[in-house]
């Protein structure tokens, strides 16, 4: 059971990181828009004027 | 595409039905689709050769009516170019880059913010556009050098989409900072809680099937290591509003949490050093970990709102009228008003500042500012106040205070308005809590002491078990927590509680008050029968004539007469107009008046003949004539929405009377309410008659919502117990209601109603449980027979079982 010795200050660090993480992300701004982001994604490609591939689809 | 001509067709763009006779196309996705006016088949070409279909494919709403853009603050968009006006909301990012916020008004689903995203992007000169799809905010980075602002904006209101600037105010900038501040403290909570649960897990495996001594300590070390931060930053929030409280001698929710956190704390810290028996930082993590949620739940909410009056708000005009030397006008932003400066204020318009009349008299509404209802009638030297709206005949006012203070002041005013409030029930809850909160430390104190006493080695857990199972955080939790979820779910499906009791009262309604024109009907008055009765004169002629009359008016009839007949109008003088009658004066040197019958045999005596009544439609009639003859009669007519049948129906159902007031005439109000089958309706009402028509129904013990949207609507509004303004009417009626209606379904309404209803029923069974639930565990942490690790998981549950009962609103 010696290994918790190590193992356990392992999570910590672990812990530690995931908190400084986190903490970067709302500095950042990644929690501003929580709902956007799900939306946005479905029409994240560029324009493409001459699209022939969403032409047939429209049928 | 041949039996499109037989039956109506709707515009492609807006949905509207396309009049008959006209024929726009617009090719979309290389098919033609039918537009109902020049209006929209400007904006769907902008779309389409901004290469931007994409955007029809996405959308799941249909798009404004493009005629109904542009409003005034855009045709004067050039005033944000300024200096001094940008001063408020600009910020330079070096010599040439400006960054601003801009609110986009229009925006339904999430293809309006990509087709915006793309389209200011794409204008030369712009070099960063965001849309935040919460907010509806954009914030755009440009170069000065090569487009200006007022230029963006419009390039914005190409596409349909009003853009204005937005100055984010301290209030709200401060409520982000919180939240932003909640959120890192609510994850540490949360990152480290797991740690620390996961290490009581083992520790109390190690009570039951025992467990060598050091590494149970070493086990105790690393939890308290764990959570000393949890215990310093996230739990000080709870800490500091204890002290407040204390300070301000109140006891607070706040005052039994921190007392039962720090003595916890020290309590675990003092057995660890000393005998190493139980700790209990379990307890401690979960506690603060739960109780941050909550918190930060009602934080996001509240934030919200916020952001919804906000922007209603700033969306009112904020420019002005200053007049000149030399007789000229120029428009200006309301901030750069000073005192001394001359302002004429149109009727339906915000008064920009406060000031003093020194010409015209007219009834002012100041309900949103002072709470009174009726509307003030204002003489020369009389005092205005900034913010409140000019009803009736325009006004000279000198402004006596500057811009500034009265815009931001106004803005305050209503944000904390919004926030303050909380429902009568909530209030009671607090109440309750509070005393409930005197009784728990009267009582631990009591329970620690007795075991002191008789039993030394048990005071700590039996008064740490009494401190957390009693929380009253389930109590405080239950009302909350189910009005947040009921106005989230409404503000999805677009209708917005601005004050805090609007939901109870919504819950309670016996009868509906709707007004007509705007909310049953879509608002839109169109010419549909025009008879001419001269032969003298021509159709064209006579539209022409009664169009000019009324080019400076505002009134619905005006706008139906003015986009009949085009831009180029005779010059009218000397105009009188009688509200709720009709419009006389001088047009190209001939006198003519222009109004219903009443109106036109009280200023001619002249009246339509039985034969000619035979031949015109059912609708509003609106009668020109001059000083002699009748030249022509239009017929007015306003289509039903879709959608109002069966929110009737469904009222009906749900036990509610619906009732219409409208200020039009008797015709026009029984054809609606006839085909609606609204027996009871009263027509040709003014503002005052409907307000006391509503004292009356209260008086009789009705619980009365209204729903309006002109400006003249918003002292009803304000008499009824929940008024529900139209998003798209009157601004200002939109700022003064209880809940706003922004997307243009009213079946929303009675889903607000359900909802409500709903909502009552969940805030009724949350305080029922934790009641229930507080009483039963007092007396068993009390009796010893609760150990706190079972007391903060009771006290979890009730909170978890409070929020899941109140999630179910959301569905």
């Amino acid at each position: 059971m010696e290994i918790i010795y190590f193992l356990i200050p392992m999570a910590l660090v672990l812990v530690a990181g995931i908190v400084a993480g986190l903490f970067w992300a709302v500095k950042s701004g990644q929690f501003d828009d929580l709902e956007g982001p799900a939306h946005q994604i479905i029409m994240d490609e560029e324009i493409y004027p001459e699209d022939s591939d969403k032409e047939t689809k429209q049928d | 595409m041949t039996e499109q001509k037989e039956q109506q067709t709707n515009c492609f763009h807006c949905g509207l039905p396309v009049p008959a006779g006209l024929d726009i196309e617009v090719i979309i996705d290389n098919t033609p689709q039918p537009m109902c006016c020049r209006g929209c088949e400007a904006v769907a070409k902008a779309i389409v050769d901004g290469g931007m279909e994409n955007y029809y494919r996405y959308r799941t709403e249909k798009s404004k009516t493009a005629q109904e853009l542009v409003p005034d603050v855009l045709r004067q968009a050039e005033v944000y170019d300024r200096d001094e006006v940008q001063k408020s909301f600009v910020r330079h990012n070096d010599e040439n880059l400006r960054e601003a916020s801009l609110i986009l008004e229009g925006i339904d689903c999430a293809a309006c913010v990509w087709l915006n995203e793309q389209h200011i992007r794409a204008q030369p000169g712009v070099h960063e556009a965001q849309v935040n799809y919460s907010t509806h905010r954009a914030r755009i980075v440009w170069d000065e050098r090569e487009i200006k602002l007022s230029d963006i904006l419009k390039s914005v209101s190409e596409i349909g989409y009003i853009a204005h600037p937005y100055d984010p105010s301290q209030h709200h900038q401060l409520l982000e900072k919180q939240r932003k501040d909640y959120l890192k403290r609510l994850g540490l909570a949360g990152a480290l809680g797991m740690q620390v649960m996961m290490f009581a897990i083992a520790m109390y495996t190690g009570d039951w099937w025992g467990m060598e001594p050091q590494y149970r300590t070493f086990l105790q070390w690393i939890s308290l290591l764990l959570t000393l931060p949890v215990f310093l930053y996230s739990g000080w929030p709870f800490y500091r509003a204890a002290w407040r409280d204390l300070r301000h001698k109140r006891a607070g929710m706040d005052v039994p949490i921190s007392l039962g956190i720090v003595i916890a704390f020290c309590g675990s810290l003092f057995t660890m050093i000393g005998s190493g028996d139980h700790v209990y930082f379990d307890s401690v993590v979960m506690f603060i970990f739960f109780l941050l949620t909550a918190r930060y739940l009602e934080l996001v909410a509240r934030k919200k709102a916020s952001e919804h009056t906000e922007a209603l708000i700033q969306s009112q005009a904020t420019t002005a009228i200053r007049e000149q030397a030399g007789n000229q006008t120029e428009v200006v932003a309301a901030q750069e008003l000073e005192p001394g400066d001359i302002v004429q204020v149109k009727p339906g318009e915000t008064i920009p500042s406060d000031g003093e009349v020194i010409e015209g008299g007219s009834s002012v509404d100041e309900s949103l500012l002072s709470g009174e209802s009726h509307p003030c009638a204002k003489q020369v030297r009389d005092k205005v106040i900034g913010g409140s709206i000019n009803i009736e005949s325009p006004l000279r006012i000198r402004v006596t205070s500057s811009g500034q203070e009265t815009v931001l002041s106004t803005i305050l005013r209503l944000v904390e308005r919004a926030q303050s409030e909380k429902p009568a029930i909530a209030r009671l809850a607090d109440r309750v809590a509070s005393r409930f909160v005197i009784a728990i430390l009267l009582l631990a104190t009591a329970v620690a002491s007795y075991w002191y006493f008789n039993d030394p080695s048990q005071w700590l857990s039996v008064t740490i078990s009494v401190l957390v199972v009693t929380c009253p955080c389930a109590l405080s939790l239950a009302t909350p927590a189910a009005i947040t979820a009921a106005t989230g779910a409404l503000i999805r499906d677009g209708l917005l509680c601005s004050r805090g009791h609007a939901l109870e009262s919504l819950s309670k309604i016996s009868h509906f008050v709707f007004d007509k024109t705007g909310t049953l009907t879509d608002g839109n008055l169109g010419i549909s029968q025009s008879l001419c009765l001269t032969d003298a004169m021509d159709e064209a002629s006579c539209l022409l004539y009664a169009a000019s009359l009324e080019s400076r008016s505002e009134h619905p009839v005006a706008r139906a007469f003015l986009s009949a007949a085009g831009d180029d109008l005779l010059a009218a003088e000397d105009i009188s107009s009688t509200p709720g009658g009709g419009i006389s004066g001088r047009v190209n040197g001939r006198q003519v008046h222009l109004g219903n019958t009443v109106y036109i045999r009280q200023e001619t005596g002249l009246g339509l003949t039985p034969e000619q009544q035979n031949r015109l439609e059912d609708g509003t009639r609106v009668v020109l004539s001059d000083d002699t003859r009748l030249l022509a009669v239009f017929v007015l007519q306003d289509a039903i929405r879709g959608e109002a049948d069966s929110l009737v129906n469904s009222l009906k159902q749900a036990g509610v009377k619906t009732l219409l007031y409208s200020g039009d005439d008797e015709t026009a109000v029984s054809i609606v309410a006839h085909r609606l089958h609204i027996t009871d309706y009263k027509a040709a009402m003014l503002p005052a008659d409907k307000l006391q028509q509503l004292r009356e129904l209260q008086k009789q013990g009705a619980t009365v919502a209204m729903l309006g949207d002109g400006v003249n609507d918003a002292p009803v509004l304000a008499g009824a117990d929940v008024s529900i303004a139209m998003g798209e009417g009157a601004r200002y009626a939109a700022a003064a209601a209880d809940m706003v209606l922004f997307r243009n379904n009213l079946n929303i309404l009675y889903r607000g109603i359900t909802v409500a209803r709903k909502m009552m029923r969940v805030i009724k069974q949350n305080l029922g449980w934790a009641l229930a639930y507080n009483i039963t565990a007092l007396p068993l942490a009390a009796m010893g027979i609760i150990q706190p690790w079972m007391a903060a998981l009771g006290m979890s549950a009730s909170s978890l079982i409070v929020v899941a009962n109140a999630m179910r609103l959301t569905k």
